[in-house]
């Protein structure tokens, strides 16, 4: 094989071992970047995704302080023995608007991709002070201060504008009125109609925590409680061959 | 493997001389050599074997059709295949005759075993003794009724959810909070609801107490305090209680009243899955 043993050429001459070791990056990137151009069609179109509404924002910025990911991960992989336990398989674009997402890989606890629901918020006010008085057997540290933590959010229509420019569809109509579904939809008794409007029927609007105020739990539980609800896997199919 | 370099001096060398140090040109390995082009053919192979390129519109799917979304579904498939007769017989026949069926029974208290532990154990505790707020599911104290009916029923629906219709549903007054009683009138009530089961109690406010239950909480809880379970109306008048039988929990049960919440389990599990789980708690020791 004659021109394999040319490289003395291009082991000699420093501009062409240059342009080559250049031209094989070039490939290595062309290959790694490429894909990420047609990400979108990774990602199957299903109903019923919306953004984050800004309480639940609020929510899943508390859950990336708190560093829930670090034992929790949010994606059922499609084994049997993980669908049982925690429902369908997760979806692509169940968390196309999460930046960053929350896969993670590992579980010291359960994971949550679909923990939306699964129990009463009462129940989660409680776990969050002491876990052990709900699951003995628990490891998990107690977050009792989240309740005590009153929040106004003040700051999450930036978060949202921000989400907005790498491609969360938030409308400006969202982001403006950002602070005000924010209280809203932990308030029951008030005017929450715009919210349904901006984020549809479906949303909880709830005293999460039980208590009076917009809390740091009231957050968190309004986020872990539509986690995995958004698409309606009695009427959606995912196509078999992805 | 390999022979050992040559090293003499007929070896041509690369022909750079760095202070003097030559570098020879011997052939790499021919067994190295080999396995990566191996390697490169194997690679390619795979490539059409198994699902890898990305084109316009998704991925090539590869010539083996392998899908892991196929193979769970396969998976879940072969198990409820392997199922489907006894699943059928435990839709199909009436809730109080699985139990006189020992091969039914025995196969519904087994997987209602597991579905108790993956989806009921976080609140009733996976040995069902429940704690503060979630009911101890072991005892003969039942709230909607211990019969496997009512059981599979409450369990199908839940309770004081948004999200079944039909949810069991009972809101007590917030005798303190609305300002529906006096301080007075719940600090007396209190004391005759604790007297009732024989916790220490201040005596002189029993009999006060007593007019205050009958005005105001015999309606659902029944003139001698027993409950009422069409309303999910807690009996008063045992000593098991779901949030205390202390003062400060019973005065903030008629202060503030509590809800406790189930979520519904119809859209998340099979009828076969709630039918077996409502065998197994039955079954616990309560079951009526």
């Amino acid at each position: 094989m004659a021109i394999l043993d040319k490289h003395k050429i291009l082991e000699t001459n420093a501009t062409l071992l240059l342009i080559f070791s250049f031209l094989v990056v070039t490939i290595g990137g062309i290959v790694q970047i490429a894909p990420l151009f047609w990400l979108e069609n990774t990602i199957e179109k299903v109903e019923g995704m919306r953004p984050y509404t800004p309480l639940e924002m609020a929510g899943r910025e508390v859950y990336i302080r708190e560093g829930c990911y670090v034992c929790h991960s949010q994606m059922i992989r499609p084994m049997r023995d993980e669908v049982e336990r925690y429902g369908h398989y997760s979806l692509a674009a169940e968390s196309m608007y999460d930046h960053p997402f929350q896969w993670g890989s590992k579980r010291t606890g359960p994971d949550l991709a679909r923990v939306g629901g699964r129990y009463s918020d009462d129940w989660h006010v409680d776990h969050m002070r002491d876990p052990q008085s709900v699951v003995p057997e628990s490891v998990m540290p107690k977050y009792g201060y989240l309740e005590r933590t009153m929040i106004d959010g003040k700051y999450i229509g930036d978060l949202m504008a921000a989400n907005a420019i790498v491609g969360v569809p938030y409308t400006d109509e969202m982001i403006e009125a950002a602070q005000a579904d924010f209280a809203a939809q932990a308030d029951p008794d008030s005017d929450y109609d715009g919210l349904l409007e901006r984020y549809g029927d479906k949303v909880n609007v709830r005293n999460f925590d039980g208590q009076p105020g917009v809390s740091e739990a009231d957050a968190l539980i309004a986020y872990l409680q539509m986690l995995g609800t958004l698409v309606d896997f009695s009427t959606f199919t995912p196509d078999a061959s992805r | 493997m390999s022979k050992k370099p040559v090293q003499k001096q007929e070896v041509e060398t690369t022909g750079h001389s760095w202070d003097g140090i030559e570098e020879y040109n011997n052939p790499l390995p021919r067994w190295w050599l080999w396995t990566f082009y191996l390697c490169i053919i194997w690679g390619i192979g795979y490539t059409i074997a198994y699902p890898a390129w990305p084109m316009i519109n998704s991925a090539t799917a590869g010539v083996m059709g392998w899908s892991t979304r196929a193979n769970v579904a396969n998976d879940i498939a072969a198990v409820e295949e392997a199922n489907a007769p006894i699943n059928a017989k435990l839709e199909s026949v009436e809730l109080t005759a699985i139990a006189s069926d020992a091969d039914l029974n025995s196969y519904a208290v087994s997987a209602g075993s597991a579905v108790f532990k993956t989806w009921c154990a976080q609140c009733h505790g996976s040995g069902a003794a429940g704690a503060v707020g979630y009911p101890n599911l072991l005892d003969d104290d039942w709230l909607w009724g211990g019969s496997v009916e009512e059981i599979h029923e409450t369990v199908t629906v839940g309770i004081r959810n948004t999200e079944n219709d039909d949810a069991r549903y009972s809101e007590m007054p917030a005798f303190g909070r609305d300002e529906l009683l006096e301080a007075a009138e719940i600090d007396q009530v209190v004391n005759f609801v604790m007297s009732l089961s024989g916790e220490p109690q201040d005596a002189s406010q029993v009999a006060a107490g007593a007019v205050v239950f009958e005005d105001n909480c015999s309606s659902c809880h029944a003139e001698d305090a027993t409950g009422d379970r069409a309303q999910g109306a807690p009996n008063l008048a045992d000593a098991i209680w779901l949030y205390g039988g202390d003062y400060a929990a019973i005065a903030e049960s008629v202060n503030n009243a509590r809800f406790g919440v189930m979520p519904p389990w119809d859209s998340r599990l099979t009828e076969a899955q709630i039918r077996a789980v409502s065998v197994y708690v039955h079954q616990l020791g309560g079951g009526e």
